[in-house]
């Protein structure tokens, strides 16, 4: 029993990590009908930035460099969501979903390429000042334990309070209703005087902040180095199950597609040779879909033609 | 200016540059294709290497006024490590220069597979140095390809080797428990048959465990060795997935004492994003380590001092930038062992390939050219294109590598029996008459 649940806790508390990187193609779909396939270079960009302005300012400035460098990095994604809109979804306001999810495409590769190019493309430290010795939990009952890491664990906190606080954006404030109206249509939103490309800066700029967020987590747990990037392609799965409209979907559709891999590799995976947690995820994804076309926590849509 | 014009404006300008950066081609430059990756998942372990490589080529033209007089011309492409930009550099670059490139160093075993089957039609040699297919190295069927220095079958009979020598013979080995931790691409998979056969000869349990690529997500294989504690862990990872093992070995509290990585998991980046973790951490190396040398210092005063280098003093002599060194003195030397029959002008491909199979770098010639305490002699045969397999075992203490180990040597009488078949398997299937070599 103790490895079974081992097995299903890590899971568990790697899922968090992938509906940290969920929630911020959620925000963006929820709030403008934009896929943005660039998240994932996205949190590349954030972590990079993080790492580098650390490691150069932490020799002179000690444990300060960390603040400093956290608040340089979250006005470097500020200033990236502001060309982003500027530059790209500006002159694309009323195109087709397509287009605008090509446009993305597009900002994935020029981000990749220009924060390697920035940055650099070795393997950077992020450091959260946190313990590396894993945590041991019931010794008593299970020999051995049931191993945490410390930095999952932390992530699971994290991820608890950014779905608190952007729950209440989204319900209880202004901007948060602005945003949903957008989403449902953008001309209609335009049309009641909301202000189209003040409300795109604002939800790229938050997607940014939670790629920053994702970023340092996964950072400090892997380095920060271009693997980060791929890790959106585990963020794929999660949506499908969870739905791309829903916050909690992203958590609960982690939390399921982490705990699914992981149990599949360790149980299953000796029958296909192993290495089977990556397609698994899809699997398990497209088994829900096929339940659930909109995922756990979708919308369902219905028009009236 | 609309969007539109701005984005053809930078279109164009990106095409004059790309245009502008192809060097022009001299008639009397030795013209070499650099298959390398300075960006991307593995970028890491791509840099040093190829600072390494561009390092040697420059300090020859600089010194000594390239290869016997003749200048070298060398353009890098950058492949990622995917085995389809791979092909695409090399079909970019084959034809470049007066001759076409000399050689073609794939540095990924996925693009060696690859290029195995276009290299005979080009009549441009494959130097994959300590990759590529282990059963290569019979130059009688594979006659286009040269694993130099050492096989996966090579090093992964070295660390048994060690293994058994650690445990008072090989025979104590039976009843142990030794699981392979591979990068799951031809690259990782190929030590296994090796692996199988030693462990069908000692009696040992041997369990391989698959990593898909990055190699970021290891939980679950490191979750089980913490449950199944085996007597030794192998590594056989490249880029982030090494330093992602190490870490999560430590993080299980699996003793580092006990892994072993084959010579492309055992360079900085491998260990130092794990910090004290990776303490204790082994590898087997493909004969040199890190550290400075003779040649270090004619790269020193004839680059560096000039600011001609291609990376930071400082990390001049790490793993993998020694073996971007190596890898350009071996083809190099090739070339020159070419030049003494062809004369002393650009090598094409063919000549090349002569050159590498009458390869002998002699004690007294690696003291020429400043590698003299770096490597051991190598000396190629048209029967054999491994030229020598040999290696050590180096240690991490938190700082640096030092070697823990004498020299081993990977036993023959195992390895070529395994070559033969898997060599006669692959001419059988590509319908090719394996050249007779005396």
């Amino acid at each position: 029993m103790g490895p079974f649940l081992e097995v299903l806790l890590g899971g568990l508390l790697t899922g968090v990590l992938y509906s940290l990187v969920a929630l911020g193609f959620v925000l963006i779909f929820k709030a403008s009908g934009v896929f943005n396939f660039a998240q994932g270079a996205m949190v590349l960009f954030a972590a990079l930035s993080m790492a580098r302005l650390q490691e150069w300012m932490a020799p002179t400035l000690g444990w300060v460099a960390f603040p400093v460098a956290l608040t340089l990095s979250a006005l470097i994604m500020m200033a990236l969501a502001f060309a982003i809109e500027r530059l790209v979804l500006r002159q694309l306001i009323n195109q087709e979903g397509i287009i605008l999810f090509m446009a993305t495409i597009g900002i994935t590769f020029f981000l990749d390429g220009f924060g390697q190019t920035i940055w650099g493309s070795d393997i950077y430290e992020i450091d959260l000042f946190l313990s590396k010795d894993p945590i041991f939990l019931f010794e008593d009952v299970f020999p051995g334990g049931l191993l945490v890491d410390p930095y999952e664990l932390m992530a699971a906190v994290i991820a608890g309070i950014l779905v608190a606080v952007l729950a209440v954006f989204f319900q209880k404030t202004r901007v948060g209703r602005a945003l949903r109206a957008v989403a449902d249509d953008h001309q209609a939103a335009q049309s009641v005087g909301i202000p189209l490309n003040y409300i795109w800066l604002i939800v790229w700029t938050v997607a940014g902040l939670v790629a920053l967020v994702a970023g340092m987590m996964w950072g400090a747990k892997l380095g920060v180095q271009f693997s980060i990037a791929l890790v959106a392609l585990k963020a794929l799965p999660v949506l499908i199950l969870g739905g791309f409209t829903s916050v909690p979907g992203a958590i609960i559709g982690g939390l399921i597609i982490g705990a699914g891999e992981k149990l599949a590799e360790v149980y299953v995976g000796s029958m296909f040779g192993g290495g089977i947690e990556n397609w698994f995820a899809y699997v398990l994804a497209l088994a829900f879909l096929l339940f659930r076309p909109q995922g756990l926590f979708g919308e369902r849509i219905i028009e009236r033609v | 200016m609309k969007l539109g014009h701005w984005m053809m404006g930078g279109a164009a300008a990106a095409l004059l540059g790309l245009s502008m950066a192809t060097p022009a081609t001299a008639e009397g430059e030795q013209y070499l294709a650099g298959l390398v990756y300075r960006t991307g998942a593995y970028a890491p372990n791509g840099i040093p290497f190829a600072n390494g490589m561009a390092d040697y080529y420059a300090l020859l033209n600089a010194r000594d006024g390239g290869i016997n007089g003749v200048k070298i011309q060398y353009e890098e492409c950058d492949t990622g490590y995917a085995t389809d930009r791979g092909v695409e550099c090399y079909e970019r670059l084959k034809n470049n220069g007066p001759t076409g490139t000399a050689y073609v160093n794939p540095l990924s075993t996925g693009i060696t597979f690859a290029l195995t089957e276009k290299a005979p039609v080009d009549k441009i040699p494959v130097i994959s140095m300590g990759y590529g297919r282990s059963e290569s190295r019979d130059g009688s069927v594979f006659q286009w390809n040269f694993p130099l220095l050492g096989t996966y079958w090579s090093a992964a009979d070295l660390i048994v080797q060690h293994l058994g020598q650690k445990n008072g013979g090989l025979d104590k080995l039976k009843g142990k428990k030794i699981v392979l931790v591979y990068h799951d691409s031809p690259y990782g998979k190929e030590p296994i048959p090796l692996l199988q056969k030693r462990a069908e000869m000692h009696g040992f349990e041997f369990t391989p465990m698959p990593v898909t690529h990055p190699g970021v997500e290891q939980k679950a294989t490191w979750l089980q060795i913490r449950r199944n504690r085996p007597d030794y862990v192998l590594l056989w990872g490249w880029g982030v997935m090494n330093s992602t093992s190490i870490k999560e070995a430590a993080g299980v509290g699996y003793p580092r004492e006990q892994m072993f990585g084959v010579w492309w998991s055992g360079a900085e980046p491998d260990v130092e994003p794990a910090g004290d973790g990776a303490k204790g951490y082994n590898a087997i190396t493909l004969q040199h380590g890190a550290g400075r040398y003779a040649v270090h210092d004619d790269v020193k005063k004839n680059l560096y001092d000039a600011g001609k280098g291609s990376t930071n003093w400082d990390d001049v002599g790490e793993v993998l930038y020694n073996r971007g060194l190596v890898n350009a003195m071996v083809g190099t030397e090739a070339i020159r062992t070419a030049m003494a029959k062809f004369g002393n002008k650009p090598m094409t491909g063919e000549q090349t390939r002569w050159g590498l199979e009458n390869l002998d770098i002699t004690e007294a010639r690696l003291k020429e050219l400043g590698f003299e305490g770096m490597l051991r002699p190598i000396k190629i045969s048209c029967s054999d294109h491994e030229g020598a397999r040999s290696g050590r075992i180096q240690t991490w203490d938190g700082k640096a590598w030092s070697f823990t180990s004498d020299w081993y040597t990977a036993d023959d009488a195992v390895l070529q029996p395994m070559v033969k078949a898997a060599a006669a398997a692959y001419a059988k299937e590509k319908n090719i008459t394996p050249v007779a070599c005396n």
